[in-house]
């Protein structure tokens, strides 16, 4: 399992990871400073890459200045180790550089993710890279991009509860159920990138470096580990997470995120994991499915 | 103390000059508002209030001059040279601007409700339903219908936002509002009812107030103390009935005698 790289043939007349070493020095600067002020955006000089915008451009640039002989990495997308984006990505770095790939999170060294946290606990070891469409949390809030970094300069964040109002009066509760803003380290407000808020709490004190790459954005920013993470809501309307009434059909899972999927045109609804690897893994069958 | 702090001017201005490509604007104003007093400005258009007013309300940086505001704790701030920071937490704690057309006042996209409680959440208000009771009280007293909080600005007449504008700016008790024109623009009949409102709300509140206006009619129904600007000057200024009653500057003259009897 962990000799995926055999199978695909390194291609020839690339660099280590694609990218040449002074963007990936450059994409390093803007990792440290992103560590060295949790939760702030850094600007970066975002590549173009072998991949259209909304892709992961963004994640992959991350993953490549990181990236190193050593390594394993696995990437999912939307949970799963099988979907094209996750197959993709995972194959562009086989190629461009020869590291192991896995789809077990234990082994992982580097996890590239895009709309999810895998369930499996990530540990010190460990780095997860997120792929980012939209940075800015205040987005839809306030249209100027000058106005947001006053925002976020002053620490000023009311706006996001202005949504919340808004949403308690509309829903009954808070509706935002993905990309649900959060305060890093006290201080600033970020962007999960689009996760369901079931995986918001995983943040929190999370023993994983966290880095976060937006690619047509051009920013960087980064969680670094053992950072307090919080979800904003009202004293009177706490954050809850997502709770389903079935558990997984396939490893009957109640704890894990299920995706409702149709299974046939009478609407035959069934719930699987979302985490391709943990539903594997419950199943006793982790390997090759 | 208490007479120490009513003699004492929350606002003082000296030589407050805003040029724009060194002329027009508002040029060398001297202006104090106490506190609980309402103050109107007074002028044609393009006399320079407006940007007075903008320039007294930070909303626009000035040329020259001296700006300074005395806090509930004493505490006098030289505005000018005052962080971001403050002048952000002091407009949004101490001060209101009721903008003359309501939509820029408001927030479009969002209910009353949200649009009143918008300011106290921007000073960490986080109890939804503290919010919504600040809301409805709110909406009582600028004498709108509590039961439509849920409903959008755009879903209530002229008057009734310019209502809603008000309850915005006074949720968060403030002590000086600024305001830019606040009855231009509705009916004769709505207009009275507002001015009614702003007049014993003033004065319920012991709210300082700053008000631009054209209409004779409103200044001298509002305000405690007239100012007359001409050509980006003060020309006159003085107790609102004095001023009206017995004009001394040409222009006031002609201002006072331009106004149609009712």
């Amino acid at each position: 399992m962990n000799a995926r790289a055999a199978e695909t043939s390194m291609t020839e007349g690339y660099n280590f990871a694609y990218l040449d070493e002074q963007t990936k020095r450059m994409i390093r600067r803007a990792l440290l400073k992103a560590v060295a002020v949790p939760g702030h955006q850094v600007p970066f000089a975002s590549r173009e890459m072998p991949l259209p915008y909304g892709w992961g451009t963004g994640g992959l640039q991350v993953t490549s200045a990181i990236i190193g002989r050593a390594d394993t990495l696995k990437v999912i997308d939307q949970g799963s180790d099988e979907t094209t984006n996750a197959v993709n990505i995972r194959r562009f770095f086989a190629r461009t550089t020869g590291v192991a790939t896995t789809t077990h999170t234990a082994d992982a060294t580097i996890v590239q993710t895009r709309h999810r946290i895998p369930e499996h606990p990530l540990t010190e070891r460990q780095i997860i890279v997120y792929q980012v469409p939209m940075p800015e949390p205040l987005f839809r809030l306030e249209p100027r991009v000058t106005e947001c970094r006053k925002l976020h300069a002053l620490a000023d964040y009311g706006l996001i509860n202005v949504k919340y109002y808004e949403d308690i009066v509309q829903h009954g509760s808070i509706a935002t159920t993905y990309d649900y803003p959060v305060l890093v380290n006290d201080r600033y407000l970020t962007s999960p990138s689009p996760i369901p808020k079931f995986d918001n709490p995983k943040m929190h004190m999370n023993p994983a470096l966290q880095l976060f790459g937006a690619g047509r954005e051009r920013r960087i920013y980064a969680i670094p580990p053992y950072t307090k993470v919080k979800s904003l809501d009202f004293e009177d309307h706490p954050f809850t997470v997502q709770h389903w009434d079935h558990e997984c059909a396939l490893c009957a899972s109640t704890e894990s995120f299920l995706d409702e999927m149709i299974v046939d045109d009478a609407g035959t609804r069934m719930f699987v994991c979302s985490d391709s690897d943990y539903c594997h893994g419950r199943r006793g069958d982790g390997e090759e499915a | 103390m208490m007479m120490a702090s009513s003699n004492t001017p929350l606002l003082r201005a000296r030589g407050l000059s805003k040029l724009y490509n060194g002329r027009g604007g508002c040029i060398g104003v001297d202006l104090d508002v106490y506190p609980g007093e309402v103050l109107c400005i007074v002028g044609e258009s393009g006399s320079g209030k407006s940007t007075l007013l903008n320039a007294l309300a930070l909303r626009s940086p000035v040329n020259s001059g001296s700006l300074d505001y005395r806090t509930s704790e004493g505490e006098v701030l030289n505005l000018l040279t005052l962080s971001e920071q403050r002048r952000r937490l002091l407009s949004r704690t101490d001060w209101g601007f009721v903008h003359q057309n309501a939509r820029d006042g408001l927030r479009s996209g969002v209910s009353a409700g949200a649009n009143i409680g918008e300011p106290l959440m921007a000073v960490g208000a986080r109890h939804y339903g503290r919010l919504r009771d600040a809301a409805s009280d709110w909406m009582t007293r600028v004498e709108l219908d509590p039961k439509r909080i849920d409903e959008l600005p755009g879903a209530f007449s002229g008057g009734m936002q310019q209502r809603l504008q008000i309850a915005r700016n006074l949720v968060t008790q403030p002590r000086l509002v600024f305001m830019d024109e606040p009855t231009a623009g509705l009916d004769v009949s709505v207009q009275a009812r507002l001015l009614d409102l702003l007049r014993s709300l003033t004065s319920k509140l012991h709210l300082a107030a700053v008000i631009v206006t054209h209409d004779i009619g409103v200044a001298r129904l509002l305000a405690h103390r007239l100012m007359v600007m001409k050509d980006g000057r003060v020309v006159e200024s003085g107790l609102t009935d004095q001023v009206l009653d017995d004009p001394q500057h040409p222009y006031t003259q002609t201002l006072v005698a331009s106004v149609l009897p009712a």
